[in-house]
């Protein structure tokens, strides 16, 4: 059987112009009176994709969940699922199922009866339902508290039993509003991995909510990160974090060190990046910039290397400094340094070997250093 | 109390407050098994009045009418109430929402009389015949209002997200009602009733203007007769009462506090895995 990472790998419909979306939003807006909690979004979604929507609390990841599963009506826009509009459809007659954040067990029912609830409405004979119940009791590893009402169980059982539910009438689409919210750390980290398997096994599509960057990390195919209403971009997790489009998503997913200045001596897409204190950085990756126009190097810590001397090679962008602040976490070691104008700057080195001999210490004089094509050129 | 120790102060302030509430009570009941006719006068322990009881079919027939009354009234007005609970936590924006608001919370401070009088006023205007009726009427009218306080106050603490989690799995609005909604708000529903139930039972006012010639109901024949004095037999009556009222307490709060304990029982059983 080949490996869940090779699959993965080939998947992506997204680059193939021939691929129909699933799920469409069409420039979606939603208000609440006056306020704007979706904002002329478009997205395109396909099918068995496990895709993740990425943004802080309040801007509009559950709004977003809530519409497609028919609980709240877009102000304006369409949105498509296997090309059919689903205005008007009322939620009980849309072919997607919604695990919810709070789970919203019903709490007069055992774990049994929550889990048929969504089979029984679909009238399907008793013999299959307490099949299919019986399934997925042995999905989620919960067949010995079939008998069990939802205040018997701890926080991860009754996720387990949300997941159950919302799967158990196979539906086309699953929507997990964060999902793993309420979990502690170690448990969140090994459903995570089980959410994925699951999605593969059964082929289904996963629309996932959560502000938390790793775990959509993780999961995810693709990653939509939103601000405001907005979605600032949709791209898979390697192209987020070492291609985002803006200091926005830069910023918001992992650490960034943003040097900023004018573009300056462009020679094909190598160049300079001109700081305010006259330094110049040199970059090999200005396709589409000007001469002149501002712009940002973003280079993430871990890119960066620190040394108490200049490094020999000049082709290195090095920076002197001071020393100003040490973490260490054990698998690796954060370094800030505090350039001549005071602007920190965030290196990240793993400690490859035990108790290096070359120890750097508060307030020692340091060289950061980093290759020209280390980071990515962003204007915006 | 927390290991505290009482102070002279509250021990003294709660057995006047106890002996305030319950005194004219335990009087009463041992006046009932008086053996002599005047009411003041002790002259040995006898059940003879509750055995005249069993031969006054008046005293019968008015305790029948009043249980059928409370029945039904609490019954309709829980319906009732519960709806106008419902529409007004859930369809915040119809038109006229305030002013029905409003009419719903009227009643609870109206006092019984104008209550009654108006609703005379009603029935003689559409000409409808007194009696068992328009008791029953009268009762819904204002017990519902009490209903809808009660059940409005749960369902503000209701979790919306399981109507949905009902809809998002295939069941449509009505039978997500009554498969999610009511079985949940249910305890409130009961207590609602139980209220209603109760203020049937207690009511003399309302129900001496809205009745007529035809049917009487147990306070008011209670009153009747004890404005001619109170005899023994009266008491008796009211031994009953209270025996029943107390014995549905009593059920009610074991009940509760049974389910209580086996909720925080299951809730520590979940905690520990
Ligand atoms: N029913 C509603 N009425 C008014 N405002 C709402 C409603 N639902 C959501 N909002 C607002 O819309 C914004 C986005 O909410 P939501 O989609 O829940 O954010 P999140 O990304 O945290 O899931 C929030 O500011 C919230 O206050
Ligand atoms: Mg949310």
């Amino acid at each position: 059987m080949p490996s869940l990472g090779s699959i993965r790998r080939s998947f992506a419909p997204w680059n193939d112009a021939a691929a129909k979306p699933y799920i469409a939003f069409e420039n979606v807006t939603k208000k609440f009176g006056d306020f704007t909690a979706v904002d002329k979004l478009s997205l395109a979604i396909y099918e068995r994709e496990f895709f993740a929507l990425l943004g802080a609390s309040g801007c509009g990841k559950s709004t977003l969940l809530r519409m497609l599963a028919g609980f709240e009506e877009p102000s304006a826009g369409r949105i498509l699922l296997d090309g059919q509009d689903l205005a008007g459809i009322p939620p009980y007659r849309r072919p997607v199922n919604m695990m919810f954040q709070s789970y919203a067990l019903f709490p007069h029912m055992t774990v049994e009866q929550n889990i048929a609830f969504g089979l029984k409405q679909d009238r399907m004979p008793k013999a299959e339902i307490a099949e299919r119940v019986a399934s997925m009791l042995k999905l989620v590893r919960l067949g010995e508290f079939a008998r069990r009402k939802p205040h018997q169980l701890s926080g991860g059982q009754r996720q387990r039993v949300a997941l159950a539910r919302s799967l158990a009438k196979r539906p086309k689409v699953l929507l997990l509003d964060e999902p793993l919210g309420a979990l502690d750390k170690k448990l969140r980290e090994e459903t995570q991995f089980e959410l994925m398997d699951l999605q593969h096994e059964l082929g289904l599509t996963f629309i996932v909510v959560t502000h938390d960057q790793e775990e959509a990390m993780t999961m995810a195919d693709r990653i939509a990160i939103m601000d405001k209403g907005e979605v600032m971009q949709v791209a898979t997790p390697a192209d987020i974090y070492e291609a985002p489009a803006t200091r926005f998503v830069a910023d918001f997913v992992g650490t960034v060190n943003l040097f900023e200045g004018k573009v300056a001596d462009m020679s094909g897409d190598a160049g300079r990046i001109l700081g305010a204190d006259g330094f110049g950085l040199r970059v090999d990756n200005l396709a589409g910039a000007k001469n002149g126009a501002r712009a940002w190097f973003a280079v993430r810590p871990e890119k960066i290397a620190i040394s108490a001397v200049k490094p020999a090679d000049e082709g290195l962008n090095a920076i002197e400094g001071e020393v100003w602040d040490i973490a260490y976490l054990g698998d690796m070691t954060i370094y800030h340094v505090r350039l001549e104008d005071g602007r920190i700057v965030r290196t990240s080195s793993v400690n490859s070997r035990r108790a290096s001999d070359e120890q750097l210490t508060w307030h020692d004089r340091a060289w950061i250093s980093f290759r020209p094509d280390a980071g990515i050129v962003l204007t915006r | 109390m927390n290991g505290r120790k009482w102070s002279r102060f509250n021990i003294v302030s709660v057995t006047l407050g106890f002996a305030f509430l319950y005194l004219p009570i335990v009087l009463l009941v041992i006046y009932s098994f008086n053996a002599s006719r005047l009411v003041t006068v002790w002259a040995g322990f006898s059940t003879k009045w509750y055995v005249a009881l069993l031969t006054d079919t008046a005293m019968q027939n008015a305790a029948w009418v009043t249980l059928r009354v409370a029945l039904i009234s609490a019954s309709v007005a829980t319906v009732l109430g519960t709806m106008a609970a419902i529409a007004l936590v859930r369809y915040t924006r119809f038109r006229g929402r305030l002013l029905f608001s409003a009419m719903i919370y009227a009643p609870l401070v109206m006092p019984d009389v104008i209550i009654g009088l108006s609703l005379l006023l009603l029935f003689v205007a559409v000409g409808l015949d007194r009696g068992f009726f328009t008791i029953v009427l009268a009762h819904i009218t204002f017990s519902m209002c009490f209903v809808a306080v009660v059940v409005q106050s749960r369902l503000l603490t209701f979790d919306r997200s399981l109507e949905e989690a009902a809809m998002d799995l295939g069941a449509p609005p009505v039978k997500t009602f009554f498969l999610i909604t009511l079985p949940i708000i249910m305890p409130a529903v009961v207590s609602g009733w139980m209220l209603a139930f109760t203020l049937s039972l207690d009511d003399l006012v309302v129900a001496s203007f809205a009745s007529g010639p035809g049917a009487t109901t147990l306070p008011m024949k209670i009153y009747s007769q004890v404005r001619l004095g109170v005899t023994p037999e009266i008491n008796a009556v009211c031994t009953i009462l209270i025996a029943i009222v107390t014995t549905g307490v009593v059920i009610a709060s074991i009940v509760n506090k049974r389910r209580e304990v086996r909720r925080l029982r299951d809730e520590q059983a979940a905690r520990r895995g």
